[in-house]
């Protein structure tokens, strides 16, 4: 359907977007996390008195203000890109996706100017109760920022409470509560920022193992790897939970991206998941080979995570686009059409648009009506219409799936080492093992990793949707010149490359000064 | 009036004093309107205009050219 559309366009505005993305992403986990550490640390200085507490908490403070200070409105760019590259995207979400956007600047703006501003230069000036109610609001204030962003993301992963309106070609918020409380956001959102208060306490026991190494700031650094680990453990629960919240989700709304996380091809009752396995480069879709050179599983677990039963059926790949049916343990028949047949009901589903656009214009009220019960009756599938080729609903498997196990295996490191520090630092041995220590040096590149990767699991699983099954990728874009596109790409590259590298070498700076600069 | 007046002259001094007594923040500063310049001056204006306003002069005619687009692709 599409076939005017450069790929290169629509590649290069892909790239773009993620490399913003990326970026913006390895600034914003550690802010909402290391708030909510720095508030607790501040909590026990404004209940113990001890001047050590404050200490510490000002020093995490400083690398928070870094961190906050590079990172802040790299999001900005994000929004820019919208209006320019995603013009078509950006009419069609409406009031759905600026409505959210809005209130997150605002809230942001007024939180952040005020609050932030309490934390860094209040001290000796508001009273000691008005300094942490500030640090507390502005860790809920950071948080509550997310929020919005993810119920806007949410919709984009399960568009609902929302009415396509074909007179303005824009999707009108139909439902508040029904947006705002939408189980994929709302999942979305819990786990992604317990994600970022795992990053953040990782952060935390590693910067304060690095001091350990050294023999200095000791006290601090155990005070501190005693709140991370336990602020970390507790956490790190909530990410599983909040994990298995989103794969059920995944399974009901985007069964493509599931299939995709897992590798799995082939449909099966029973599916167990994967807790280790290599993908065979070489499968194709329908050619009957197995997906994996190599695979370790734990039977029939996918099928609970998915459906919350152990012999659920889960449609592969090759079931999604060839269309499946099967009977569930109720005795209810289920049918999923094939990928080719959505396409025919998304083309009928557009070309319903068109006829009804030019019998308004035409003032044809019974041509647009009749139009508009076809548009109505096809829309659930309005998406397909602009794909060619029932392949294309597929995301890239390789990079989805390895994203999501790095994701998962390194989330279960993480969860080991909390316990581990927590109960070696109760027991006052941690410091001992020099090599535990410098695992911990070395997590905080992985707890990075492993935050992107969970991004990488998300948006590169559902393509090719901007909006799921309503808007593809090729359909979202603005047509530009791609050059242009290209040009953008590699400014933002050299300017986040810059900050990024400002960022650490401050970052570093400032620590190995310690707290008692 | 005067108590107003003295909030807000509070007010500017807690800004005023907090930017003037930075250390290592001041650096910070210069990196964030630094950043600020190049996003919204260089970036937003000559990179990344927002499409439909520029090229269009109402709701009606942005609708249009998006529908065309979605009908037509």
């Amino acid at each position: 359907m599409v076939e005017n559309i450069d790929v290169t366009l629509v590649d290069w505005s892909r790239w773009q977007f993620a490399l913003t993305a990326i970026y913006h992403w390895l600034f914003v986990p550690l802010t909402l996390g290391i708030t909510f550490i720095i508030a607790i640390m501040e909590t026990i200085y404004v209940q113990t008195g001890k001047e050590e507490w404050k200490k510490m908490t000002k020093f995490w403070m400083t690398l928070f203000g870094v961190n906050f200070a590079i990172g802040v409105s790299t999001g900005i760019i994000l929004e820019f890109e919208f209006g320019t590259n995603w013009s078509n995207y950006s009419w069609f979400v409406g009031d759905i996706f600026g409505a959210p956007l809005a209130i997150e600047g605002i809230m942001a703006f007024f939180m952040e100017s005020t609050f932030i501003a309490i934390m860094f230069f209040g001290w000796n000036k508001v009273s000691k109760k008005f300094h942490l109610v500030s640090t507390w609001l502005t860790a809920i204030g950071a948080n509550l920022s997310a929020l919005w962003i993810l119920i806007a993301n949410g919709w984009m992963q399960s568009p609902v409470g929302m009415r396509f309106n074909p007179d303005t070609a824009r999707n009108e918020m139909m439902n508040f509560w029904e947006v705002f409380l939408s189980p994929v956001a709302t999942n979305k959102f819990v786990h992604t920022i317990t994600s970022g208060f795992l990053l953040a306490s990782i952060f935390v026991i590693g910067v304060s193992a690095w001091f350990l190494i050294k023999n200095r700031e000791v006290i601090m650094a155990k005070k501190s790897i005693l709140i991370a680990s336990i602020f970390g453990l507790i956490s790190t629960l909530m990410v599983i939970m909040t994990g298995d919240g989103s794969a059920y989700q995944v399974a009901q709304k985007q069964p493509m991206k599931l299939a995709a996380m897992e590798g799995l091809y082939e449909g099966q009752e029973g599916a167990g998941l994967l807790a280790f396995a290599i993908l065979d480069g070489d499968k194709e879709l329908n050619d009957g080979q197995d997906e994996y050179l190599m695979k370790i599983e734990i039977p029939k677990l996918l099928s609970v995570l998915g459906y919350r039963d152990a012999n659920a059926f889960v449609p592969g790949v090759e079931d999604i686009v060839n269309g499946y049916e099967y009977t569930d343990q109720e005795g209810k028949l289920i049918q999923e059409p094939s990928a080719e047949e959505k396409i025919r009901q998304g083309r009928i589903a557009i070309s319903a648009l068109g006829s009804y656009r030019d019998a308004k214009k035409a003032e044809n009220t019974q041509v647009a009506d009749s139009s508009l019960k076809v548009l109505n009756k096809h829309f659930k599938y309005f998406g397909y219409g602009y794909l060619n080729d029932p392949k294309d609903i597929i995301p890239n498997i390789p990079m989805t799936f390895y994203a999501f196990h790095i994701m998962v295996m390194l989330g279960f490191l993480f969860l080991a080492y909390f316990v581990v520090a927590l109960v070696m630092i109760t027991k006052n041995t941690f410091h001992k093992h020099k090599w535990l220590l410098w695992i911990g040096v070395m997590m905080i590149p992985l707890a990075y990793l492993a935050s992107e990767a969970g991004w990488i699991v998300a948006e590169v699983g559902r393509q090719p949707w901007v909006i799921q099954d309503l808007m593809p990728t090729v359909a979202a874009v603005s047509r530009l010149n791609a050059s242009t596109v290209q040009i953008t790409f590699w400014l933002f590259a050299a300017v986040f490359t810059v900050l990024l590298i400002a960022e650490i070498k401050i970052m570093l700076t400032q620590i190995k000064k310690g707290p008692n600069h | 009036m005067n108590k107003r007046k003295n909030l807000f002259a509070r007010i500017f001094y807690f800004y005023y004093d907090g930017f003037s007594n930075m250390t290592w923040g001041k650096k910070l500063w210069a990196i964030i309107l630094l950043k600020l310049f190049i996003f919204f001056f260089v970036m937003k204006m000559f990179f990344f205009p927002n499409l439909l306003k520029k090229n269009f002069d109402s709701k009606e005619e942005r609708g249009e050219h998006v529908l065309e687009n979605l009908i037509n692709p």
